[in-house]
C-alpha cells in the first residue's frame, strides 16, 4: 500500500526566496495528520505543490504513489483540496457547482448521491440551489469545502478550513471530516487552532521557515515537552531551598513550579510542610500543543 | 473526456444565463449600426454592383459582433475565475492543458456563432441577402470564432485585472475589428491605406465571410481562407504553450 502523500527534498524557490527548504514527509493512508506553523512557515506553499497549483525546484511529491508532476492526471483524481481563501463561482448555485466539479473530475450522475452526502454532512441541503453569491461566509465556507470533496477524493486536504469559522460550524465541519477519516480517507490538515490539531491529530508536523522542526505523534510530542505547572499560593511567600530549581514564575502572589510528574506533587508538598510553609491554593495546569509549539518555534 | 464536455457545458451555461449581457446586448449593439449607417449612406453608397449598402453591411456587422462575442467570452470567463480567485477550482483538476483549451475554445465559438447567427437572423427582416457559398461563410464563421476564442485565451491569462483586458480589446481587438472593411470595401481606400489593411488578418475574415453571401469581394477567398487558417493555427499553438507552461496560472 503506498502511503498517502510522499515528499521527498522537496525545494521552492520564489526569485531569490527558498519557501519551501528540503522537506522529506511521509504521510500514511488513512491518517489523520496537522500541519502547524505560523504564517509564512511554507505550509500553503507546501500544499500548494502537492496540489499542482506550484511546481517544486527540485524534489518529488507523490499522491497515492503517483508523482504529482508526471503523473499529474491519477495524482490529482487521488486528491481534494480545500483552499484557504474563500472563493466561489457567482454565476451557479450549490448544487449545480458541486456537479460540475465532480465532472471536471470524470464522475457524472452516478456521483449525485455522493453528492447529496455531501451537502447532508455539511449543513447545505436546504442551500442546494441558492446561488453561491447569495450565500453566508459560513455557507460559503462550506461550500468550498464541499467542492474539494466532490470527486469523492482518498485523499483530504483542508487549508485552514476553520479560519473564521464560528463554534456551531466548527463542530460540524470536525464531525464530518472525523466520519470521512472513519471510512478510510486521510486527512491532512493546516491550522492555527492547536487544540483542534491536538483533539483531532494523531501525528503532527511542525513547520518553521519552509523546514519541518518537529515530526511526531501527538502524544509523543506533548510527552516529550510536557511539563506540568504547578501554580501555589504560600504562606509566608517563599520558597525552600531544594525547590528553586523547579521555580518557573511568580506573579500576583503566586510561584509556578514545573514537574514532569503528577506525583512529584507529593515531593514538593513534604518539601514546603518541613519549611514550615503553608499553601493556601494549588493549581495544576497540563502543558497543550500550544506550549510545545512556542517551545519548538522559538528553539529553532 | 467528461472532465471536457464538463467544462465546455459550464462555460456555455455560464453566458447563456446571462444572455441579455452576452447574447441580446450585441445583437442590438449591431442593429443599431445597421439602422444609422444603412439610414445616413444607402444612397449615396455601393460597393459592389447590384449590393445594396444595407445587404453588404450586414455580412460584416455579423461578423463583427461574432469576432468580438468569441474573445469576450474566453478573455471574461478567465480574467473573472482569476479576479474571484474560483480559477482554482479548475487548476486543481486532472484536466490536461489541451481540454483546458478545448473547452474553452469550443465554447467561444458556440457564442460567437449564437451571436453571429442572430444578427444576419434579425436583419433579415430588414433586407433580404443572397447565400453564395454556405460552405465558405460556415468556414470563416468558425475559423473566426475559433481565432478570436483562442485570443481570448490568451488575453485572459496574461491580463491580472480587468484594466489590462479592457485594453487588449479596445487598443488591439476593437481597432482591427473597425478598420477590417465592415463598412467599407477597402478599395475605396488610398493604395497606402489598402496595403495596410493587408496586413490585418480581420480583413481577411471579414472578406471572405462576405464573399460567401455575395460571392465577391475585394480578395480571393481562398487566399482569406488560407491566412486566418494560419492565423488560427498559429495562435492555438501559441495559447497551447502558455497553457503547458501553466503562464500565469500555476507558480
Amino acid at each position: 500500500m503506498p502511503p498517502a502523500i510522499q515528499i521527498d527534498q522537496v525545494h521552492k524557490f520564489f526569485g531569490k526566496l527558498h519557501a519551501v527548504r528540503g522537506i522529506d514527509l511521509t504521510i500514511e493512508q488513512g491518517e489523520f495528520f496537522a500541519l502547524l506553523g505560523p504564517n509564512g512557515a511554507g505550509k500553503s506553499t507546501l500544499i500548494n505543490l502537492l496540489a499542482g497549483l506550484l511546481r517544486p525546484t527540485s524534489g518529488t511529491l507523490s499522491v497515492m504513489g503517483h508523482n504529482v508532476v508526471d503523473d499529474y492526471r491519477a495524482a490529482r483524481r487521488l486528491l481534494g483540496v480545500v483552499p484557504q481563501e474563500l472563493v466561489f463561482d457567482p454565476f451557479f448555485n450549490v448544487r449545480e457547482m458541486l456537479r460540475f466539479q465532480a465532472g471536471y473530475f470524470g464522475r457524472g450522475p452516478e456521483n449525485d448521491a455522493w453528492i447529496d452526502e455531501i451537502l447532508e454532512g455539511l449543513g447545505l441541503t436546504d442551500k442546494a440551489n441558492t446561488n453561491m453569491r447569495a450565500l453566508s461566509g459560513g455557507m460559503k465556507r462550506r461550500a468550498l469545502i464541499g467542492q474539494a470533496l466532490a470527486h469523492k477524493p482518498p485523499v483530504i486536504v483542508l487549508d485552514e478550513p476553520t479560519a473564521g469559522v464560528d463554534v456551531e460550524l466548527r463542530q460540524m465541519l470536525w464531525q464530518f471530516i472525523k466520519r470521512l477519516n472513519k471510512d478510510g480517507h486521510t486527512i491532512i490538515l493546516t491550522t492555527h487552532y492547536l487544540e483542534e490539531a491536538e483533539t483531532l491529530c494523531s501525528r503532527v508536523a511542525m513547520m518553521k521557515q519552509g523546514e519541518i522542526v518537529a515530526l511526531d505523534s501527538t502524544r509523543n510530542l506533548l510527552d516529550r515537552f510536557q511539563s506540568k505547572q504547578l501554580k501555589l499560593k504560600l504562606d509566608p511567600n517563599r520558597l525552600p531551598e531544594e525547590l528553586l530549581p523547579l521555580k518557573r514564575a511568580e506573579e500576583n502572589g503566586y510561584v509556578t513550579l514545573g514537574i514532569t510528574q503528577t506525583g512529584e506533587i507529593e515531593h514538593v508538598l513534604t518539601k514546603l510542610r518541613s519549611a514550615d510553609i503553608t499553601v493556601k491554593d494549588l493549581q495544576l495546569t497540563e502543558a497543550d500543543l500550544e506550549d510545545v509549539f512556542i517551545e519548538i518555534v522559538r528553539g529553532h | 473526456m467528461r472532465g471536457l464536455y464538463t467544462l465546455f457545458k459550464k462555460e456555455i451555461w455560464r453566458f447563456w444565463k446571462v444572455s441579455f449581457q452576452t447574447v441580446a446586448a450585441p445583437v442590438m449593439t449591431a442593429l443599431l449600426y445597421l439602422l444609422i449607417f444603412s439610414h445616413v449612406l444607402e444612397s449615396h453608397v455601393q460597393v459592389y454592383p447590384g449590393v445594396s449598402y444595407t445587404a453588404f453591411l450586414i455580412p460584416g456587422l455579423a461578423m463583427m459582433s461574432l469576432l468580438q462575442n468569441s474573445f469576450a467570452n474566453s478573455s471574461s470567463s478567465l480574467i473573472q475565475s482569476k479576479v474571484m480567485g474560483n480559477i482554482v477550482f479548475l487548476l486543481l483538476t486532472p484536466l490536461s492543458y489541451w481540454e483546458f483549451f478545448v473547452a474553452f475554445l469550443a465554447a467561444a465559438v458556440v457564442r460567437g456563432l449564437v451571436v453571429g447567427l442572430s444578427v444576419y437572423l434579425v436583419a433579415l427582416l430588414w433586407v433580404d441577402i443572397p447565400v453564395t457559398h454556405p460552405g465558405l461563410i460556415l468556414a470563416f464563421a468558425f475559423l473566426g470564432s475559433a481565432m478570436l476564442g483562442a485570443l481570448g485565451i490568451i488575453a485572459g491569462i496574461w491580463a491580472d485585472k480587468f484594466d489590462q483586458l479592457a485594453a487588449f480589446q479596445n487598443f488591439i481587438i476593437m481597432p482591427l475589428t473597425f478598420l477590417s472593411g465592415v463598412f467599407y470595401s477597402i478599395h475605396s481606400l488610398p493604395p497606402f491605406w489598402q496595403k495596410v489593411s493587408h496586413l490585418n488578418p480581420f480583413f481577411y475574415m471579414i472578406d471572405g465571410f462576405r464573399y460567401g453571401f455575395f460571392g465577391q469581394g475585394d480578395i480571393s477567398p481562398s487566399i482569406s481562407l488560407s491566412i486566418v487558417a494560419i492565423c488560427f493555427l498559429a495562435l492555438s499553438w501559441l495559447t497551447l504553450q502558455l497553457l503547458k507552461r501553466g503562464y500565469k496560472l500555476r507558480g
